[in-house]
């Protein structure tokens, strides 16, 4: 096992790279940015990020793509809301419906994917603007408010000086390294991006697997939705636009192929983190959105140029 | 012949792989408005020469005269264009969303006033086809043909760019008994035309019934050209495969057993027709045949990777449903797949992985894989099989092909399998790895386990064989055993006989 960390090493290299110049950068022309509060700022802010993109990262493995997860993060946040205030439920029950919910959505999309054989592309974006909808329906489109006091805890509580976000993030991180790395199905799923008929007649049900992922995906950012309806402690129709591109530029950055089969969950611990640092050093030096966007837009070019040089080099 | 009648001569050409001399000094000449027939073994060079015909590969010696004009490094295109050679493929160039028109037209579309001239070009359409005896409406999708439509529109695309010499390569392959009636009248049509048609095919009694002329290929050599009425079927099936048996195998040790795999008249929707056979333990059945006469997907139905809708398959007896691959697998069938590449490693994988690939389960603990088990499994199966690499940890695309076929027979070796399919298992490998797998293949049968083996390759289907069953179009068309089984009695039976 020692050598499977070297994989393309002067990819991993080159992200670990990227990260250390911009952290040089912003701190150079930053008073605020080296300081062990903006750093746990920054780690809180990429938590809810970097949870989905553990999930996406299975989906890209197996080569498919999950563009629903802004949705599924709208969607969790207005049910989990729901629940609680209209429903009258207590946090757990809330909570794990809410769970059931989104993991059930990437249910769906897994069998649309796998079984019926609709392009994950395709699958991913009708059920995108089916949720939204579904999400403005459930709540007629207004916020909603009044969760209980104490369910702020997961979003905005702390153990020591570390955010709980942070904590749920960095423990998701281990066991999605443990899953992809040690265990089988982790291992069919690096074997689906690439391998695919290879894997199916080494005796694996392959189209459980490729559900599975979707499965994940929806899990994992219905855990998302929850910290974010904490964190702000009102259920917003709106949460999670766009949210899908940040995710995917995450993983993409962190060194996933879109190809699938080649990516490690660290490589996408960095990518989420470069992620976040860009946005926070933009917000730092007062780039103003529009010019953030353009930038944000930039840097996944740059990385999904520097994944398919990389794959050309390589022929 | 006079000399003005030559279209194409080809002289010494000569083309050479690592380790394998594909082409050796071939001379052969091609005249105008002849039929000419060339037949071989797999691997035999005809499908390199017709590349070095139309320019898709350059020889390493020899040249190509065109119509008395010295032609050399060529481009597939100019060929086309410019010296009227095209190839037909088994599969087609053709846009399948397009019209007949369109696809004949294709990067040549008539415009008028900056739009297309519709009109114009199925008109012109509809007369190319009509001159090839075809009375097809041009504005029909090519996706909406049959197979047979589209080969027409693939050679009405050939004679519209004015070809002058038509490559046919397996043409009738995809046909019915009717549809092939009316390829051997397009050929004709062709013929009197004046086009040179080249007839690649397996079938010799296409190859009598329509060729002026025939050239055999052997092992890169061109053997021999012949009038195709001053030869025989017997006598050209003598010529393709009278080669000396120059590798040795390994004796036999063991003794066979019980029937292990029973099938029974099994069929699928694609190709096979009530197939029956017994494979016993301690047995390698051979399966012999020309390329699509079924035993891939013969290999295939058995384990569950295609569809079967008729037939049984009794294991030790009692009847199984096989219905996809695990379920195979979990009956202690493995498969060693054709195309090794694509099918059989995990590329990016370790060695030790895809050893363990079917067998994680056994080796896992709470879920979690025990690195140290799976590494102590595969290093076990690296010195048993002689697994050339660094170490376990090596990913498997980096191992040369004899190795990568050790790690996919190592994956079932260590789910413990008891039938193992093989599938033309030393295609693409070298000698001295070839010796090493059937080595291997005997042992296994010494142990106990039962083995079919694919092969086309006649030597290794004849040397290492108990029992060969020999196909064609689907079905099995005889039983030799080992004593019987001869050279030209296997071909005789794979061309359906």
């Amino acid at each position: 096992m020692k050598i499977k960390t070297l994989e393309i090493p002067i990819k991993k290299f080159a992200i670990l790279g990227v990260l250390f110049i911009l952290i040089a950068f912003f701190t150079i022309v930053t008073d605020s940015f080296l300081t062990t509060g903006n750093i746990l700022n920054i780690a809180r802010q990429v938590s809810m990020l970097g949870i989905s993109a553990v999930g996406m990262t299975c989906v890209i493995l197996t080569s498919g793509i999950d563009i629903s997860v802004g949705s599924v993060m709208g969607v969790t946040n207005i049910v989990g809301a729901l629940l609680m205030t209209k429903y009258g439920m207590p946090i757990l029950p809330a909570v794990l419906i809410t769970l059931v919910v989104a993991a059930a959505v990437g249910l769906v999309n897994g069998i649309f994917v796998s079984y019926i054989g609709v392009p994950a592309l395709i699958t991913t974006l009708a059920m995108m603007t089916l949720l939204r909808g579904v999400t403005y329906v459930l709540c007629d489109g207004l916020p909603v408010w009044g969760l209980p006091d104490s369910f702020r805890t997961l979003g905005q509580g702390y153990i020591g000086i570390i955010p709980i976000p942070v904590i749920i993030m960095f423990l998701i991180f281990i066991i999605g390294w443990v899953f992809l790395n040690r265990t089988k199905t982790g291992r069919y799923i690096y074997g689906l991006g690439g391998n695919r008929e290879a894997v199916r007649l080494a005796g694996i049900r392959t189209k459980r697997v490729e559900a599975g992922v979707f499965v994940i995906s929806g899990f994992l950012t219905g855990i998302a939705g929850l910290i974010m309806l904490s964190r702000i402690n009102t259920g917003q129709p709106k949460i999670g636009t766009a949210f899908e591109m940040d995710v995917i530029t995450a993983v993409v950055l962190g060194g996933v192929s879109v190809m699938g089969g080649v990516g490690s969950i660290l490589g996408v611990l960095l990518g989420v983190f470069i992620t976040g640092i860009l946005s926070n050093g933009m917000i730092l030096l007062d780039i103003s959105e529009y010019y953030q966007q353009i930038i944000k837009g930039v840097v996944l070019l740059l990385a999904v140029t520097f994944d398919s040089l990389a794959k050309r080099k390589k022929d | 012949m006079e000399n003005q009648n030559i279209l194409l001569s080809a002289q010494g050409i000569t083309k050479r792989y690592p380790g394998v001399v594909a082409l050796n000094q071939v001379d052969l000449d091609f005249h105008t408005g002849e039929i000419h027939a060339i037949c071989g073994e797999n691997g035999a060079g005809k499908s390199t020469f017709i590349k070095v015909l139309t320019g898709a590969i350059q020889p390493d010696a020899g040249c190509i005269e065109i119509e008395g004009v010295l032609r050399e490094n060529y481009t597939p295109h100019e060929a086309m264009f410019n010296f009227g050679i095209s190839a037909i493929y088994q599969e087609f160039n053709l846009i399948p969303a397009l019209s007949i028109a369109e696809n004949l037209f294709f990067g040549k579309e008539l415009q008028k006033n900056y739009f297309l001239d519709r009109k114009t070009m199925n008109q012109k359409a509809k007369e190319v086809l009509l001159s090839l005896g075809v009375d097809l409406d041009p504005n029909l999708a090519v996706s909406s043909l049959s197979v047979a439509y589209q080969q027409i529109v693939e050679i009405a695309k050939s004679t519209y760019q004015n070809a002058k010499l038509i490559i046919m390569d397996e043409p009738s392959a995809p046909l019915t008994i009717h549809e092939v009636d009316k390829l051997f009248n397009l050929v004709h049509t062709l013929k009197a035309q004046g086009i040179t048609v080249i007839y690649i095919s397996h079938r010799l009694s296409e190859i009598f019934e329509l060729s002026d002329r025939v050239t055999v290929f052997r092992d890169g050599c061109k053997i021999v050209t012949m009038p195709t009425s001053a030869t025989t079927k017997n006598e050209l099936i003598h010529i393709m495969v009278n080669r000396e048996v120059s590798e040795t195998f390994p004796p036999r040790r063991g003794q066979i057993g019980h029937p292990i795999l029973e099938v029974e008249h099994l069929s699928t929707a694609a190709l096979l027709k009530d197939i029956s056979f017994t494979l016993r333990k301690g047995e390698i059945l051979g399966f012999g045949g020309l390329v699509g006469a079924g035993r891939t997907e013969l290999a295939r139905a058995i384990y569950g990777a295609d569809p079967i809708t008729e037939g049984t398959i009794l294991i030790n007896n009692k009847p199984i449903r096989i219905r996809h691959p695990q379920e195979a697998v979990a009956q202690k069938i493995g498969l060693i797949p054709e195309d090794r590449k694509q099918h059989g490693i995990i590329s990016r994988l370790s060695a030790a992985e895809n050893i363990a690939y079917s067998s994680f389960k056994k080796i896992s603990k709470f879920g979690l894989i025990q690195m140290r088990l799976m590494e102590q499994v595969a290093q076990k199966m690296i010195t048993v099989l002689r697994i050339i690499t660094p170490n376990a940890q090596k990913r498997v695309m980096e191992l040369s092909g004899g190795n990568q076929q050790k790690v996919v027979l190592a994956r079932w070796l260590t789910s413990d399998c008891d039938i193992i399919l093989f599938d033309e298992p030393t295609r693409g490998i070298d000698v001295g790895a070839k010796q090493e797998i059937y080595e291997l293949i005997i042992e296994l049968a010494f142990q106990g386990k039962a083995i079919i083996l694919i092969s086309s390759e006649m030597n290794e289907l004849l040397g290492m064989s108990d029992r060969i069953l020999v196909m064609h179009e689907g079905v099995i068309t005889g039983e030799l055993s080992k004593a019987e089984a001869t050279q030209d009695k296997v071909l005789r039976l794979a061309s359906g006989e």
